[in-house]
């Protein structure tokens, strides 16, 4: 078992393929690899009250695709969760509290393909949360929170923060759990968790709406606008949901905003007269309109920081149809990026640089519709990610294996999430017409507060 | 006629008993005096009148007079209203482009001539052109391809002649279509370029 976790470890990008039927559920489109990913349960337990803590940390697991996660039989959950405590030197008890004097059952869970067995128990008004290690007989990490009322709205951000210690107690691994998804639908922004849970309104007028997409410190973002003609950019903080126009924005049509990576600089596409080029202005001071590209006769949009904030990824028409370049920040060094067999290659659009600087995800024109691809930043490689459907704008998880994207491969556009590294898809929500995701980085503390 | 004659002589009879019974004061004539006041009134009423007869008339020739000229004038309202609603129907006309092109068609030189002359003919009227793409292309490309397409309407009307401070441009992408549905049909008429008077539209002259 130790073994798998190391396989797990050094598991490199397995080609990811878009192998999903139509589904509605969550499970179909796994490719299962046995062995590959270490089993996890969460054992179910007393008091009943934790239950929605429990299920929310164990959807999260799965969510993360890092897990083979195992599910207990209901009804005689409770028995094989604990057996009478075995008195082992060195290993403390879960809980620590007086009221549950029985152990972990670490042979059972070793028999059920668990490496990890994550239990959820609370004393007083703080949760514990303790991640046993199975095959060692121990426990790995015990977390110990002061959660707010279930009622509260930072309580379901607060489990996934809990969610996200697991994943890293049990793996070193930072998880996703803890983020959230802006989308537009109908001309409005929403935000979602990543877990399909708490959507919610974050459009402050009724003025149809595009693009929104994060600060890289996940307390604001910045969207569009269509006000009388012209497009303005908005930046709005994510906790109290006041928001300011851009400066320099609202006379021309301006769109697609991108933050740099340090939050002092907005990149946006302006279409004027001249056609569509790439600007950037000084969030921070409200000042210093630059221009980065001059396309006369070609389009520049799009563009898209490198994490490092050295480079910006856009879509340019030079070559005639719209297709990733990339150029240093400041406008200088303009080149292709994702390379293409000229008069054969479709359009190519909505390049998202990936948090680990290491790809670059757009959607391409196959056969007259879209579909989902990654560029290799190192190698200038470029592979197709789906294939099912129509498939568009596709937006980096933090861990840079996850992607949400639109497709409507059910019938209907909406948004999906693909796991880049076991190719499982799954719908993040049940919406027509949901649109232009943009996911967030693991979310800080303090931004829990809707507005 | 013998009643009648009956009647008379009572008649008579009752004259020469009332006159015997008279005594003191005998009445030579009765003549009867007329009130100075009932006759400066009956004449006030009689000028009155006139006068009232004379306003009716008055205002009845007005009236008249008022309903020709509001008649004449909303016949001309009407008539400058559909003008207006004519020259702005050419104003208004769409122009189309194919798949992800923004270079304009032959067959829609024709209505931007007209719009040419329009402009012409109405120098105070500014419009705004809008350009909009079919649901096949990128979200956000579509509104840099927008952009072309209602930048290349412009161009056509400012290199015949129009000011270009009369025209702004906008684009929408996608994001309003005309037809709703999922086919060739419905994505050819909205790929389009829209022209609306944003200034000076009240009343068109035709060109």
């Amino acid at each position: 078992m130790r073994f798998a976790i190391l396989a797990a470890c050094l598991v490199t990008r397995l080609a990811a393929q878009d192998t999903s039927a139509i589904d509605r559920g969550v499970r179909i489109g796994i490719i299962y690899r046995p062995g590959v990913r270490p089993g996890i349960v969460v054992l179910p337990g007393r008091p009943a009250a934790l239950d929605s803590i429990r299920a929310i940390i164990s959807r999260d697991l799965d969510f993360s695709d890092r897990f083979e996660e195992i599910t207990l039989p209901g009804s005689d959950s409770l028995r094989i969760s604990t057996r009478p405590l075995a008195p082992r030197a060195g290993t403390r008890g879960p809980t620590g509290g007086g009221a549950q004097t029985l152990g972990p059952n670490y042979p059972l869970y070793q028999a059920l393909g668990a490496d990890f067995a994550v239990d959820v128990a609370a004393t007083g008004d703080t949760t514990v949360v303790t991640v046993h290690d199975v095959a060692a007989a121990a426990v790995r990490r015990s977390l110990r929170v002061r959660l707010p009322p279930v009622k509260d709205p930072g309580f379901r951000l607060a489990v996934h923060r809990l969610s996200d210690q697991v994943v890293q107690g049990a793996l070193g691994a930072a998880g996703i759990a803890a983020t959230r998804v802006l989308f537009v639908l109908e001309g409005k922004v929403y935000r979602i968790d990543q877990d399909g849970a708490e959507m919610t309104l974050v459009s402050s007028s009724d003025k149809e709406a595009m693009s929104p997409a994060w600060s890289t410190d996940g307390r604001r973002f910045s969207y569009m606008e269509f006000w009388a003609g012209h497009g303005e950019l908005f930046l709005q903080d994510m906790a109290p949901g006041k928001r300011a126009p851009v400066f320099s924005t609202g006379k021309a049509l301006d769109f697609t905003p991108a933050f740099s990576p340090d939050g002092k600089t907005l990149a946006f596409s302006r279409a004027t007269e001249e056609g569509t080029d790439i600007y950037t202005v000084n969030v921070k001071d409200n000042c210093c309109l630059q221009r980065l590209t001059v396309g006369k006769f070609s389009d520049n949009l799009s563009p898209t920081y490198s994490p490092d904030g050295q480079r910006i990824a856009f879509v340019s028409t030079r070559p005639g149809l719209p297709q990733v370049y990339v150029m240093a920040a400041d406008g200088t060094d303009q080149q292709l990026f994702a390379p293409f067999d000229y008069g054969v290659t479709g359009s190519s659009n909505a390049p998202e640089w990936s948090p680990d600087g290491q790809s670059v995800a757009f959607h391409r024109d196959v056969g007259g519709t879209l579909q989902v691809f990654v560029l290799d930043v190192r190698t200038r490689t470029v592979r197709q990610l789906t294939s099912v459907g129509r498939n568009e704008d596709p937006t980096w998880a933090p861990d840079s294996r996850h992607l949400a994207f639109v497709s409507d491969r059910a019938g209907y556009r909406q948004l999906w999430i693909i796991d880049l590294e076991t190719g499982r898809i799954r719908p993040l929500l049940q919406r027509s017409g949901a649109r232009l995701p943009s996911w967030s980085p693991r979310l800080p503390e303090g931004t829990a507060v809707n507005p | 006629m013998n009643r009648l004659s009956m009647l008379v002589v009572a008649g008579c009879a009752v004259a020469v008993v009332s006159a015997a019974c008279g005594g003191a004061k005998p009445v030579t004539a009765p003549t009867p005096v007329a009130n100075a006041d009932s006759i400066a009134a009956a004449e006030r009423a009689r000028n009155d009148s006139i006068e009232a007869a004379r306003q009716d008339s008055i205002r009845r020739a007005q009236e008249d007079n008022e309903r020709v000229n509001r008649q004449r004038s909303a016949d001309s309202l009407a008539a400058i209203q559909r003008t207006t609603e004519e020259v702005r129907a050419m104003l208004a006309t769409m122009i189309h482009f194919d798949f992800d092109r923004a270079t304009l068609r032959g067959e829609d030189t024709q209505a931007l001539d007209d719009k040419i002359k329009v402009l012409q003919a109405n120098p105070n009227v500014h419009i705004r052109i809008s350009g909009h793409c079919d649901e096949r292309g990128s979200d956000e490309y579509n509104l840099a391809l927008g952009n072309r397409r209602a930048t290349a309407a412009k161009q056509y009307l400012v290199s015949h002649g129009i000011d270009a401070s009369r025209i702004e441009t906008v684009s929408y992408g996608e994001e309003r279509p005309l037809a709703q549905g999922h086919d060739e049909s419905a994505w050819s008429q909205n790929r389009r370029a829209e022209f609306e008077i944003t200034a000076g539209g009240d009343a068109l002259t035709k060109p």
